[in-house]
């Protein structure tokens, strides 16, 4: 890893290991758990260079998968959170094999429509109660032995999976699939000429995306102790795409910047809600046309280093 | 009383009509994507929060100047479109030698920007808009009571849809148009102004979804957020009638009101899902859409 | 004269000053959740803000020494964010109480937490009987409305005018469904038959389809178990299709006087539904109304949602000041001890499982010509009383 992302990384880590003596806890939880949900879309966008409209399907599928199986099921937390993100995975596999044969919009739309048909799946399906969401679903003994409704041991749960996602995202870009991967973004035909398998790599890709975006779905149902329709609706893709174009898509710490700034910016615009709407839409416009690189890119441009 | 599939013949006829009614606002709605990407190779989200303005533009109208309906139809266009062309401009003009994506992001931005301004003006119960005195009441069909502003909606859609399709296919204007699209440099070497047309052209598709929007006031909810939903259900529209193609959009727009017309008869539940369901066939089968030609 | 006073006067002060110390760090913050940006603004939004600061006015707070303060913030209709918001709230802001919070998702996220952590929850805008029901806790009180209330005031009270053939247009998701069940219970038991019922996907915006079949089957009620836009849309395309002019009748099952006011009277006229609250019932009403409108410096009249925050908050106001203390389980209980007394609904009382008991209204929507003023849209058509307005407690399932 080359030194000034060792260093950065290593910031992060003590910034989220150190902060909730300062910060509220379960709003660093929420940050964490959304950044996860932001690296997986990276990869898929960043990397790949497929934009994905519909990644709140596996946000939500996880959450549902997982809160099921932790209320009505007593699984402990971390079986929950594995059956959560294995779901996710099952979802990624059928809808990738549909999706990844069209490429730029064409992908964008079928992912847009699939999420739209798992959307209203959801709000009919008995097992989710529907608007009402499944609500008190237990935190658990992780292992049997830690009681997760103790906020600490909470806390080190959703940082371990945080740093563990990041850390394969890492490894995942940076090795020869990924190489692979950023061929094929920049130039297609000639990857095809090279004699690799484009479509499957894309859709290992894909399905990597969507069992991590799975991870971070099933590790925020058991912080909040609850899965809802939000986590399914159209608009909770359209975040992840503004959390990761804010911070720098195809940048290593974008996703996480960015998707801690919304979720910061959401929390303390609560006071004044209409206005939420209308921020996320603005620095949109903003970033699309004068902020491409994103926060993390511009620093880096700025340091010179690839961050 | 003859029966098919357990639902008497009557009022299957009534609901085949509903849908086709439907399908009329899919068509006008789905007609102004389609011209815009098209054309442009742009995919304008920001066509529910144009359509919603459409409608709010003629409610201010009866509300604050005393124009009725028949005004609104023709100057709520003009206005919301000049909007339009003002985004191109600003904006728009300045992604195209970028990914398609890039526009697709800003005018995602957009129109959260404007369904935001207008909730937070206006609340989001919606305002009430009267229906036109010359369009009130109905017919009594026999199989159904049909209200005259649903016959007007199938005139007027199928009107200003076969004049697009004319515009554009068939007029020298429209083929300047498709050929500054397909060779922007070649176009503009032979003395015409390309990038006036593009900006049109948008102003163009922009007006169609205003256009829409005053159509729907008198009968839907006029709300800020009344375009929110609707537009991913227009853009499975556009892929599936082909995304370039105008014919397509204009066919599909209305197979699919009925489609979904009939869904509701029979399996209610599902009529939210149907266009999806068909979409993501479609894209399986035949990616570029029905009638449209891979770019 | 002066030393006596003096006296008095500290003696006082260290009385309420005792009395404070017992108030958690001095001070009672009130949290007005709800949903300020969308669906739910009009109903409830920052009028239920202004509704909750008349109630700590009307109580007298600063008279009596007591330190109220007041926080609000926007849910957004999630509940993820609602939780994070209370639990944030309870943790680090020392709310006290949190009141409104509609939608009925983010409701039963809130009564849980209030719950976990021992403060008091005074919902006014959610729907769902399951608050006082499955979901019952020593820690929530479901004031003004939810299912079964309106399910049994609109069904009953329909019946009783003749009203009894009906047909369901409902909306398919949880609420819709818990309506329409509730309401073709009433129905069947009082002895009117559903002709039939279609399921209408949630944010419908076409009707039409709906409303034929409504038609076709003749029946004399037609049935909207859906609620917002859903609502508003088939009662504006009933008009168009001339459904009342043909002689059939629409009930809405959940109707506030923001969707009236969207409507119009000409779209809404003889819509019949169940309020527990109407600003011109009698002179209380409209005199608080009356302020209402000064305090919000608007012109949307008060609808029954923010009329329950008042109450609710006015109520505990009174019960922390009986109890001495601001400890949610125990001003919880306080309040359900204490008959309820307030302008707006008149005299009440709290049960056991945390429902809140007052008196219903079937109203019935004015047609324009009745109309003689500003949101003049109701007619009264009958006055449920408390007792049977709501589900008795035996069968709600709630183990308090």
């Amino acid at each position: 890893m080359p030194r000034e992302q060792k260093i950065a990384l290593a910031v992060m880590a003590a910034l989220f290991a150190l902060a909730p003596l300062a910060v509220y806890p379960v709003f660093l939880m929420k940050a964490m758990c959304f950044a996860l949900f932001a690296c997986a879309f990276n990869l898929l966008i960043g990397f790949g260079g497929l934009l994905s409209f519909g990644h709140a399907m596996f946000l939500g599928t996880a959450g549902y998968a997982a809160a099921h199986a932790a209320k009505v099921w007593g699984f402990q937390p971390q079986f929950a959170i594995l059956f959560g993100t294995a779901c996710a995975a099952l979802l990624g596999l059928v809808t990738g094999l549909i999706a990844i044969r069209r490429q730029g919009i064409y992908f964008a739309m079928t992912t847009l429509a699939l999420s739209q048909m798992i959307y209203f799946f959801y709000l009919q399906t008995p097992f989710t109660h529907g608007e009402d969401g499944i609500q008190a679903v237990p935190r658990g003994m992780l292992f049997g032995v830690i009681d997760l409704s103790n906020v600490w041991a909470m806390y080190i749960t959703v940082f371990v999976i945080f740093i563990a996602g990041f850390l394969l995202t890492y490894r995942v870009i940076h090795s020869p699939f990924g190489q692979v991967l950023k061929a094929i973004r920049e130039n297609e035909p000639r990857a095809i000429s090279l004699g690799y398998d484009v479509n499957r790599y894309k859709l290992l890709a894909y399905l990597l995306s969507a069992t991590l975006a799975g991870a971070a779905g099933a590790t925020k149902a058991l912080v909040f102790q609850l899965a809802s329709l939000t986590d399914v609706h159209w608009s909770m893709s359209g975040e992840v795409v503004l959390m990761t174009l804010l911070g720098g898509l195809g940048t290593v710490f974008g996703p996480v910047a960015g998707a801690f700034i919304v979720i910061t910016m959401e929390n303390y615009l609560a006071q004044i809600g209409a206005w939420v709407t209308i921020s996320e839409g603005v620095i949109f416009v903003i970033c699309v046309l004068a902020f491409r690189r994103g926060v993390i890119g511009e620093l880096g441009g700025w340091l010179k280093k690839a961050l | 009383m003859t029966e098919i599939f357990g639902v008497p013949t009557q009022a299957l006829f009534g609901q085949l009509l509903i849908g086709l009614i439907n399908g009329s606002f899919y068509a006008l709605l789905s007609l102004g994507l389609a011209v815009i990407f098209g054309l442009l190779n742009i995919i304008n989200f920001t066509h529910g929060a144009q359509y919603m303005m459409g409608a709010f533009v003629a409610y201010l109208l009866t509300a604050k100047l005393g124009l009725g309906y028949w005004w609104s139809l023709a100057i709520v266009p003009l206005i919301v479109g000049a909007t339009g062309i003002v985004i191109e401009r600003l904006m728009l003009s300045k992604l195209y030698k970028l990914d398609h994506l890039y526009g697709l992001l800003l005018t995602f931005g957009l129109a959260l920007i404007i369904q935001g301004l207008f909730r937070n003006e206006y609340g989001t119960s919606g305002l009430p808009y009267s229906m036109p005195e010359a369009l009130s009441g109905g017919h009594n069909l026999g199989f159904m009571f049909l209200p005259n502003y649903r016959a007007w909606v199938i005139v007027a859609s199928l009107i200003v849809c076969g004049a697009t399709w004319f515009i554009i296919e068939k007029t020298k204007l429209g083929s300047y148009l498709r050929a500054a699209t397909e060779n922007p440099a070649l176009v503009q070497a032979f003395g015409i102004n390309v990038p006036r047309m593009i900006t049109l052209t948008y102003g163009f598709g922009v007006a169609l979804a205003a256009f829409a929007g005053v159509m729907a006031a008198p009968i839907y909810q006029v709300s800020p957020q009344m375009g929110a939903d609707l537009i991913i259900v227009v853009f499975a529209v556009v892929v599936i009638g082909g995304m370039g193609s105008i014919l397509g959009s204009i066919l599909t727009g209305f197979s699919l009101g009925v489609v979904e017309g009939l869904t509701k008869v029979f399996y209610p539940e599902a009529s939210n899902t149907v266009i999806f369901v068909i979409m993501a066939i479609v894209l399986m089968i035949k990616p570029a859409g029905l009638f449209g030609a891979q770019k | 004269m002066k030393f006596k006073q003096t006296l008095l006067a500290a003696a006082i002060a260290a009385l309420s000053g005792a009395a404070q110390a017992q108030v958690s760090d001095g001070v009672i913050k009130i949290g007005v959740l709800n949903d300020m940006s969308s669906l739910y603004a009009d109903i409830a939004g920052p009028g239920s803000v202004v509704a909750a600061k008349m109630a700590v006015e009307d109580f007298g707070a600063a008279k009596k020494g007591m330190k109220v303060e007041i926080i609000s913030a926007d849910h957004q209709n999630k509940p993820d964010v609602g939780a994070q918001i209370a639990n944030q709230w309870f943790d680090q802001d020392k709310v006290d109480v949190i009141v409104d919070v509609p939608t009925s998702s983010v409701a039963l996220a809130i009564s849980e937490i209030a719950r976990k952590k021992g403060k008091a929850f005074l919902n006014s805008g959610a729907a769902t009987s399951d608050l006082t029901g499955k979901a019952c806790s020593p820690n929530t009180i479901h004031w003004t409305y939810d299912t079964w209330m309106l399910a049994n005031g609109t069904g009953s009270a329909i019946l009783k005018t003749g009203g009894d053939t009906w047909f369901f247009i409902t909306a398919d998701y949880a609420f819709g469904l818990a309506l329409e069940r509730d309401t073709e219970a009433v129905v069947l038991k009082g002895g009117g038959k559903v002709l039939g019922k279609v399921r209408a996907p949630l944010n419908t915006q076409d009707f039409s389809s709906f409303l034929l079949q409504a038609q076709a089957s003749k029946a004399k009620i037609i049935g909207l178990a859906n609620a917002g836009g859903d609502t508003i849309n088939s009662i504006k395309q009933a008009s168009e299709f001339g459904i009342v002019k043909g002689g059939q009748n629409l009930a809405g099952m959940l109707v506030f006087i923001s969707d009236v006011h969207a409507l119009g009277l000409e779209k809404a006229q003889g819509l019949i539904f169940t309020e527990t609250f109407y600003w011109d019932l009698n002179d209380q009403t409209r005199a608080w109304t009356k302020r209402f409108l000064a305090e919000s410096k608007g012109t949307k009249y008060p609808t029954m949602v923010q009329a329950g925050v008042y109450s609710s908050v006015l109520h505990y106001l009174k019960a922390v000041e009986a109890a001495k203390t601001d400890d949610g389980t125990k001003v919880i209980a306080q309040m359900k001890a204490m008959p309820t007394d307030d302008p707006l609904f008149g005299k009440g009382s709290i049960r056991r499982d945390g429902r809140k008991l007052h008196p219903a209204y079937l109203v019935e929507v004015k047609k324009p010509s009745e109309s003689k003023g500003p949101y003049d849209y109701y007619k009264i058509r009958a006055t449920i009383p408390a007792d049977q307005a709501f589900r008795p407690e035996k069968d709600g399932g709630c183990n308090l």
